[in-house]
């Protein structure tokens, strides 16, 4: 199984949270309005929302990464045009929320939140710095491995997926139960990016890649 | 080899949330209707840090993401208030319902549903008994507004789809 089930207690907010019931499942409708989505223009998203390290004074404190991938369906095409967002702590394990109470430091030329809509190959990049790790109150000494939020949209309503891309060899996934809630070992895997000399810029950051794999639209064949 | 979902978590406030995100029509747009609601959990309490979508299924002539002018989107987006409410403003959609995706802390992936602005013959409607079919059908509640409250678990939980 791919996806996380809705009740995990491990992850305390799970609890009161989580659909008691089983969700009911669709049946075919061609006309249904969840197989399709919205589109995204080009004039909507601006290409310096792709760089999360400028529009600030100055520079962020932290590790300067290239984050890039692909977006593609089930059946290994790439989706073109398609809206990405991503939002981030700062290098301290801080984010720009006003709900984040953890106490490092926030950073004034950071904010952490970006967007792009993939090329025609249904690629996306980012530039950002590498988020810290940070406390959160699960349970006693409970921190989250470092972490970047993806939103990603696709075709369809029904692709529609919110996840979490992790950094290879993490010490704390073996502790966090966000990332554990996944059933399938290998299925938590793909949430990891590999890190690519390739993607690496010399004397500049380092490279990152990670491909995102949307579900299937029930409509399609396998 | 599908990605796995993961919670959207306590902190997109400063990243998704965007300029009259909620508005998929401007206010005074004829014929618009306004949905509104709260997100309650389990223990029947407010849930204020979800997040929802709502797509009618047709593009229409505004922007998704940018709002400016005039015209029609199917897009919208709202983060739930401190007292768990949300509203949406739309142009009524040319079918019986919206699509509703709801996302939150806690919530591992999200929970889709419709809101149902009229008990009309459907087919998932049909194939439900009088209270589960309650779950979907919004109230008119005064003027060119409808109630509808998403509760995520318990007695009059709303019913959830897979597609």
């Amino acid at each position: 199984m791919t996806h996380p089930p809705y009740l995990h207690p491990d992850y305390a907010s799970t609890v009161l949270r989580a659909p008691s019931r089983q969700p009911l499942e669709m049946k075919e409708d061609p006309e249904a309005a969840e197989l399709t989505g919205p589109v995204f223009g080009h004039g909507e998203v601006d290409a310096l929302d792709a760089d999360l390290t400028t529009g600030h004074a100055g520079e962020p404190l932290g590790e300067r990464i290239i984050v890039t991938g692909r977006v593609l369906d089930a059946a290994g095409r790439p989706i073109p045009g398609t809206l990405v967002e991503v939002w981030q702590a700062n290098s301290a394990g801080r984010y720009a929320h006003q709900r984040d109470q953890h106490p490092a430091p926030l950073d004034p030329n950071f904010t952490g939140a970006g967007r792009c809509l993939t090329d025609d190959e249904g690629r996306y990049r980012f530039v950002t710095i590498k988020p810290g790790a940070y406390p959160w109150r699960n349970h006693p000494n409970a921190w989250r491995p470092a972490h970047i939020h993806f939103s990603v949209f696709g075709t369809a309503f029904t692709q529609r997926l919110v996840t979490q891309m992790y950094f290879p060899g993490d010490p704390l996934f073996a502790f966090d139960p966000i990332f554990r809630s996944i059933p399938d070992p290998a299925a938590r895997e793909r949430l990891v990016a590999a890190f690519d000399l390739d993607v690496t810029e010399p004397e500049w950051a380092l490279g990152y890649r990670w491909d995102i794999v949307l579900g299937q639209t029930p409509m399609e064949d396998a | 080899m599908t990605t796995p979902s993961q919670t959207v978590g306590p902190f997109f406030g400063f990243a998704l949330p965007y300029a009259a995100d909620w508005e998929l029509v401007p206010e005074g747009h004829p014929g618009a209707v306004t949905i509104t609601g709260v997100v309650l959990d389990g223990a029947g309490e407010p849930v204020p840090d979800a997040l929802l979508e709502l797509w009618t299924g047709e593009p229409g002539d505004r922007g998704a993401l940018s709002r400016e002018g005039a015209g029609v989107s199917g897009f919208g987006r709202c983060g739930t208030a401190p007292d768990g409410s949300y509203r949406f403003r739309l142009a009524p959609p040319s079918r019986p319902y919206a699509a509703l995706l709801v996302f939150a802390r806690g919530l591992l992936k999200p929970v889709r549903t419709r809101v149902y602005l009229a008990d009309a013959p459907d087919p998932l409607l049909g194939s439900l008994d009088p209270a589960r079919r309650a779950t979907l059908l919004a109230r008119p509640e005064g003027q060119d507004v409808y109630r509808f409250d998403v509760r995520l678990q318990g007695e009059q939980e709303t019913v959830f789809l897979e597609f």
